[in-house]
């Protein structure tokens, strides 16, 4: 490393072989990648101290695994891990479960034959994959609120209900409305893949099925469908990957005082006692714990690929 | 119903049978209710935000805007901390998917050469990192650390480098007929001035797809305000929103204390805490609104090489 200045100095001139320029060149970027992405590993032995904010970690406050004995200590913690777990756990296998409608929107937008319409569908469902989950909550307040929201009103007005209903703080159903807002905001991304994967299908088998006589239904399933397996099947593949990764934002702007205990997914329950509450070494235990199921799963996955599919993922 | 209409148009490819017919009107009745489940809530906010605010808060405007004005545009940028948090969004957005797109072409280009120093080993050293993640509180102490925190340079610095990016944009260079670049060489260029005057130009479309992709998501990025961010001063136009979508209180607190807010309007045109919630969400909402239409064919393409690589 004490060379470097002089080959910066160097490198100006001709004399450099092209290997270190090229290095050099590369530098600025693999010393980002080394400060951003691999500087907060070095925070995982925070997990190991009774880390205060602003006292140096020293063999005084070192704790050793306490924080992830912790974890199952006490029938009260045990619960929690459960119930986190539990919500972590069901909204995962609900959007797993979800996975097949952008298969099925686009294997159904294809019979749709007028491009016009094909068209405007396939843009104006796509929109919603491009606002930020706060504005989703903007709009799910808007249509949602109890004083003067759309659905509240309507109900009323049409005599259906006599008391608005509350919909944002009613830990009933929380974690399907979960996976329908995010149906709402990404089924129309998400087809976009598979219509790409069936512009792809070879044109002629189209035409071969027609002439052997195969109905509308036959053909979609059995051309349409088989086309778009393989795709499917990554993405399917890379979904258990993130089983238990399944982001803060959306739940995040979603909580309140109400649903909390239904909506705490894993990642969120990290920021909230964590950032929030500022146990910060229980949070990085329970991280690192979070990481290395992660790890296993995203192998899981790779393997089952090439044992399936003969092909990695990764 | 235009529906039996449609299928005509069908009929010469497809024997139209009345089960046909069926499929057909329940198929275009489907994506034409989801559509419409799309974009109402987008349509329903901007009636509420031209309209009448008193109709509004009463819950009077659900089809159509009552009472048309335009005011609430007008007063939301006197908001206190507003004009700024809408400058940061702006200069992260520019700044972060500038540095972004360059690093990304410079990237792309270097790690196609094989004669750079132990080229695969770096190449892994960045495209690894898609696949771990330290999480949020050892990143937050990272980031404490480098006093990136109440800093606007977090917004900026950890996203030049993106691994899934990088990779595109070398798929798209190792396309590029290497004669080009060879005939560029003989001339004395270095690689500098070929990535600048050679493979820049070339790669064109794949770079345009990524920056749509990039400023989107700085635009709409809203965790890091909310981890690093303890300054007002620092917060941008998302948080803001978030804020004035779960403090109430505060917000009612702040339009009461602001007179310029409360002077001289009659009660149509007053701010409500509605009527601010919803102009800003459609402030924010805006720029992508506009740019959208210009950025479609770039969707597809994008989304298409993803699932290449997948």
């Amino acid at each position: 490393m004490t060379a470097k200045p002089a080959a910066i100095a160097v490198r100006k001139r001709a004399g450099l072989p092209d290997k270190y320029k090229l290095f050099l060149m590369a530098l600025p970027f693999l010393l980002l990648v080394l400060v951003f992405s691999y500087g907060p590993l070095f925070g995982w032995s925070y997990a190991f101290f009774d880390y205060r904010p602003g006292i140096p970690l020293t063999s005084e406050n070192f704790v050793g695994l306490k924080w992830f004995a912790t974890l199952f200590s006490s029938p009260v913690q045990r619960a929690e891990v459960v119930r986190v777990m539990t919500n972590t756990i069901a909204m995962s296998l609900l959007n797993i479960a979800c996975s097949v409608l952008p298969v099925a929107f686009a294997v159904f937008l294809n019979e749709v034959r007028v491009p016009w319409y094909k068209k405007s569908v396939q843009v104006l469902t796509t929109l919603p994959n491009f606002i930020s989950w706060v504005l989703v909550y903007s709009f799910a307040y808007a249509l949602f609120n109890t004083n003067n929201g759309f659905l509240n009103q309507l109900l009323i007005r049409l005599g259906l209900q006599d008391r608005p209903i509350n919909f944002l703080a009613d830990p009933d159903h929380i974690w399907l409305k979960m996976c329908l807002w995010n149906v709402w905001k990404t089924l129309g991304w998400s087809s976009i893949m598979y219509l790409a994967a069936i512009s792809g299908i070879d044109q002629t088998l189209y035409e071969a099925a027609k002439i052997d006589g195969a109905g509308r239904f036959q053909i979609m399933w059995h051309i349409t469908v088989p086309g778009i397996l393989e795709t499917y099947f990554v993405l399917l593949l890379l979904s258990i990957a993130n089983f238990i990764s399944n982001g803060m934002e959306q739940y995040f702007v979603f909580q309140n005082a109400m649903n909390r205990n239904r909506i705490e997914v894993l990642d969120l329950y990290v920021y909230n006692i964590g950032l929030g509450g500022g146990s910060f070494s229980y949070a990085t235990a329970v991280s690192i714990l979070k990481s290395i199921v992660s790890l296993t799963l995203l192998f899981v996955a790779n393997n089952l690929s090439r044992l399936v599919r003969g092909n990695t993922i990764l | 119903m235009t529906q039996p209409k449609l299928s005509v148009k069908t009929s010469t490819a497809i024997r139209r049978s009345p089960g046909d017919v069926a499929f057909n009107t329940l198929n275009y009745l489907f994506f034409g209710i989801f559509t419409l489940l799309c974009v109402f809530p987008f349509y329903y906010l901007f009636i509420n935000t031209i309209s009448d605010n008193q109709a509004s808060s009463l819950g009077d405007v659900m089809f159509y805007p009552v009472g048309v004005h335009f005011n609430n545009y007008v007063e939301v940028l006197k908001i206190r901390g507003i004009g700024r948090a809408a400058l940061l969004s702006v200069g992260r957005t520019v700044i972060g998917t500038s540095l972004m797109v360059l690093a990304s072409a410079a990237c792309g280009y270097l790690f196609t050469k094989e004669k750079m120093w132990m080229r695969k080993f770096w190449y892994r050293f960045i495209v690894v990192t898609m696949y771990f993640n330290a999480g949020i509180i050892p990143w937050y102490l990272t980031m404490n650390a480098l006093h990136l925190t109440n800093n606007f340079l977090a917004y900026i610095l950890p996203s030049i480098v993106s691994p899934y990016n990088i990779i595109l944009v070398k798929t798209f260079v190792e396309s590029v007929p290497a004669s080009l670049e060879e005939s560029a060489q003989l001339d004395g260029a270095g690689y500098g001035t070929i990535l600048v005057h050679i493979i820049i130009p070339l790669i064109q479309p794949i770079l345009a797809t990524i920056a749509i992709f990039g400023a989107v998501s700085q635009w709409n990025a809203f965790t890091d305000t909310l981890f690093l961010m303890s300054d007002a001063d620092y917060f941008t136009l998302q948080f803001l929103l978030y804020r004035y979508l779960n403090e109430a209180a505060s917000l009612a607190a702040l339009l009461k204390s602001d007179p310029r807010l409360m002077s001289t309007l009659d009660i149509a045109h007053m701010q409500t805490p509605e009527s601010v919630r919803m102009t800003v969400s459609m402030v924010v909402v805006l720029p992508i609104l506009f740019v959208y239409p210009f950025f479609q064919r770039y969707f597809v393409q994008g989304i298409m090489i993803g699932a290449v690589k997948g």
